[in-house]
């Protein structure tokens, strides 16, 4: 039974969750900004390397960005099906979209084994020390991210996601907008920027 | 024909009374949820308290050894993180909690099972950080936890560990109520309730609730930084492997100024509700009064750096931050003049809550001018790190926030448990409370521009520091001795206390409309709202009075069922953390593994479960 069908129009129109989904967001915006500044401001200050030009792979990480800009298409498509009770169309592309998301954490676990090996740990220098934390804490949030469309996914399956009951889906999708948008400023920043 | 609310209880989606300790564990209602946060506040602020009291002992007489050097530091940290973590900020939570939804006529908050949660985790934190005592290892690098005395090489054990996991659990409760509140005061307003005819406890308190969600996720990072170094070894904030101890403080205060605009802005607001009722008329200047507010919070994130003045930041960054400081006192001036105009020509009604809102004024005033005197960066070179500091901030922490938190415990305490405080031991509170807070705190103004240094254990005799700070001490105890008074008030009106109506000052806003206590729904029908003060609005349609409203059965009203996810949710919190500090032990990655899984499940419970019967 959703709660928010039961309850009388809110004062904005906007359902709660999806207010409070945007409400963190804009938080969560906060947090980011502060990890990216912290990287911004050590960049250049490291004492040892290695340094971020000898050791990043660029075609890798570009590949990745272009799968997770892709995976904000198909959850859009996949919330489209939702909606007009689509089920091939709904479950078809969320699950590219998971198996995007599968993929770019795959590339970052690739990454960060390989900048191990060349023997950039978090404590060799700030480099280390930032760029992990940075895109660490993105990845874990690409992570949750995955496991709640999963968890959308076999509710899905399940016919427990109609479409009156799309809000849900709709606010795990816009998590992941932001989880996006958050590598879309990371990806500039740190890799490009050099 | 009236009904009892028991008759009805099963059939009507009001839950049969749960009893005991399990009432309370699963509790979603707001308002049991706000007296669980204002009782555990009330404990902690005693706790604070005594830390202070320990403190003053020491300074009592010069080179005094009544405690060590090394718990001295501990005393301190304590004493501030308590004040501003344990006890300020869940006492302002109390009557959010409480209250937000009764002034905007709503049920319940948007997210009741994530406002239990909030509560959880905060008495969680509050427990993980005091435990730190158990271990003579608590908190002992300042509240403010400046690097790199933080780093685990100047601060070898466990205290900075219990400090920053400490904090990072409380923010995560912060966080959680920032969101359910925002999202409460924007959507679930009853009809007719403009955001520009809200209360003004609620316009302030929604802006905290911006304040919390834009600088929480700051010492969050500052917080998880300090962490990883302690932990792992990395260098952010290590000066010999390339780490800048100022990031520390520039991320820190970045957070800590808007914190303190957290710490005061509720209490503006209940001065905001306290004032009108008590002076017959409505607050002057009500718009000025929102826009302020707003003003006062965006500003709030333009001065950080004027905690930095010694820190060699160069002449422009120093001017720029004096300029916006004292800028940020106009709309604070605002408030104060609108207050002065709100009293002006009213029937002024002296009972125990004026009398504290009245003493908010003069000593947050005070407080006012000593920061002002703070915010010209030359000044600021003598003044800081001298009881000069100290003086300043507990003239606008104690005499600002304390004062108005006190005030509106007596003017809310009626509608919370049914009954009247005495008004006779309430004003011998409050006598006792203002001369031993001006006693304790006045003469630090004086110590401190004498060069009196903050945070040490002792001072040398011959500097002439002795008789103030035994004055001080003196008054510390007669502002203890007045809590005790408050105590005995509360115990004694618990059992004897005259019964309280639904609406015993005349109120303007919906909380007095509703029997006091309040049933479990709030109000039998949501109300519509034609204007401000929407309650003296009301009354003046129906000729002044309203009738004391009966209690209802309340069927047919749909409420939040009760549960237990939110705690196990918040135990799953506390674990991760206890588990971290544990991570070098022998299956230190399985406890989190455990701690992570229990979070995890905690949550897909609750979010599969039914949240209405």
């Amino acid at each position: 039974m959703d709660a928010q069908t039961l309850h009388p129009a809110t004062s904005t129109g906007i359902p709660n969750r999806k207010l409070a989904i945007w409400t963190f967001i804009g938080s969560e915006c906060l947090f980011f900004a502060s990890l990216i500044s912290v990287y911004v401001v050590y960049r250049g200050k490291s004492l040892v390397g290695p340094y971020p030009s000898e050791i990043f792979e660029i075609p890798l990480v570009t590949a990745g960005t272009a799968l997770l800009l892709f995976s904000s298409l198909f959850v859009v498509l996949a919330l489209n099906g939702c909606e007009q009770g689509n089920r091939k169309k709904f479950l078809g592309w969320l699950a590219m979209t998971i198996l995007c998301g599968f993929f770019f954490i795959g590339m970052q676990v690739y990454e960060f084994t390989h900048f191990y090996h060349e023997g950039l740990t978090m404590q060799k220098n700030l480099f280390g020390a930032s760029f992990f934390t940075l895109t660490g804490f993105h990845g874990t949030h690409v992570a949750i991210g995955v496991i709640w469309l999963l968890t959308v996914f076999f509710e899905g399956v399940r016919g427990r996601v109609p479409p009156a009951k799309a809000l849900n889906f709709e606010i795990a999708a816009l998590y992941w907008h932001f989880v996006d948008v958050v590598w879309i400023v990371i990806f500039p920043v740190v890799y490009l920027m050099n | 024909m009236a009904t009892s609310v028991l008759d009805h209880a099963g059939a009507a989606g009001i839950h049969p009374e749960r009893t005991g300790l399990w009432a309370w564990i699963t509790t979603v209602d707001h308002k049991k949820v706000g007296i669980l946060y204002g009782a555990s506040a009330f404990v902690f602020f005693l706790i604070g308290g005594l830390e202070a009291l320990v403190i003053r002992w020491q300074l009592m007489k010069p080179d005094n050894n009544f405690v060590s050097a090394e718990f001295y530091n501990q005393l301190f940290t304590m004493h501030g993180t308590t004040m501003i973590f344990l006890a300020v900020m869940p006492l302002s939570a109390m009557f959010f909690n409480f209250f937000i939804p009764l002034l905007i006529g709503a049920r319940d908050v948007a997210f009741p099972r994530l406002n239990a949660f909030s509560y959880w985790v905060f008495l969680a934190g509050a427990l993980f950080l005091n435990s730190s005592f158990l271990f003579n290892a608590a908190p002992n690098g300042g509240w403010f936890g400046y690097a790199n005395l933080s780093s685990k090489q100047y601060s070898p054990g466990l205290n900075m560990d219990f400090w920053a996991m400490g904090l990072q659990i409380l923010g995560i409760a912060s966080l959680a109520a920032g969101v359910n509140f925002f999202v409460t005061v924007l959507n679930m307003r009853a009809p007719g309730m403009k955001l520009i005819r809200m209360p003004m406890f609620v316009w302030m308190s929604f802006i905290t609730q911006l304040l919390v969600l834009l600088s929480f996720p700051i010492i969050t990072v500052a917080l998880i930084l300090l962490m990883i170094d302690r932990l792992f070894g990395t260098n952010f904030f290590v000066p010999l492997g390339g780490g800048d101890t100022m990031l520390w403080q520039h991320l820190f205060w970045v957070f800590g100024h808007p914190e303190v605009y957290i710490l005061i802005l509720p209490a503006f607001g209940i001065i905001s509700e306290i004032l009108p009722v008590f002076s017959r008329k409505p607050l002057f200047g009500y718009t000025a009064m929102v826009f302020s507010g707003c003003f006062i919070a965006f500003l709030g994130f333009g001065v950080w750096s004027h905690h930095m003045f010694s820190t060699g930041m160069g002449p422009i960054a120093d001017s720029v931050f004096s300029l916006a400081t004292m800028l940020i006192a106009i709309p604070t001036g605002v408030k104060v003049f609108n207050w002065l105009g709100t009293t002006w020509g009213g029937s002024i009604q002296m009972k125990t809550p004026m009398y504290f809102a009245l003493g908010f004024i003069a000593m947050f005033i005070m407080g006012g001018l000593s920061g002002v005197m703070h915010s010209s960066a030359p000044a600021d070179l003598q003044q800081t790190d001298t009881y000069f500091v100290v003086a300043h901030f507990h003239y606008v922490l104690f005499g600002g926030s304390i004062f108005a938190l006190t005030a509106g415990a007596y003017y809310w305490w009626p509608k919370m448990f049914g009954h009247m405080l005495d008004e006779g031991l309430g004003k011998v509170h409050f006598w006792l409370m203002l001369i031993g807070f001006n006693l304790t705190f006045f003469p630090m103004h004086i110590v401190g521009l004498e060069g009196m240094p903050r945070r040490v254990y002792t001072y040398p005799a011959g500097l002439g520091f002795e008789s103030l700070n035994r004055l001080e001490t003196i008054g510390a105890l007669i502002l203890g001795f007045s809590f005790l008074v408050f105590i005995v008030n509360v115990l004694k009106s618990s059992r004897s206390g005259v019964a309280a109506p639904a609406d015993p000052w005349n109120g303007a806003t919906l909380e007095w409309a509703i029997p006091s206590p309040p049933q479990e729904f709030n109000f039998p029908s949501i109300p519509t709202v034609h204007g401000r003060d929407a309650l003296w609005e009301a009354k003046r349609a129906h000729g002044g009075k309203l009738p004391e409203p009966v209690r209802v059965s309340g069927a047919g009203i749909h409420l939040p069922n009760p549960s237990y996810w939110p705690f196990l949710a918040a135990l799953g919190v506390v674990l991760i953390f206890i588990a971290l500090m544990h991570h070098e032990a022998k299956y230190g990655l399985l406890y989190i593994a455990a701690a992570v899984a229990l979070l995890f499940f905690s949550i897909f419970n609750w979010v599969f479960e039914p949240a209405e019967g």
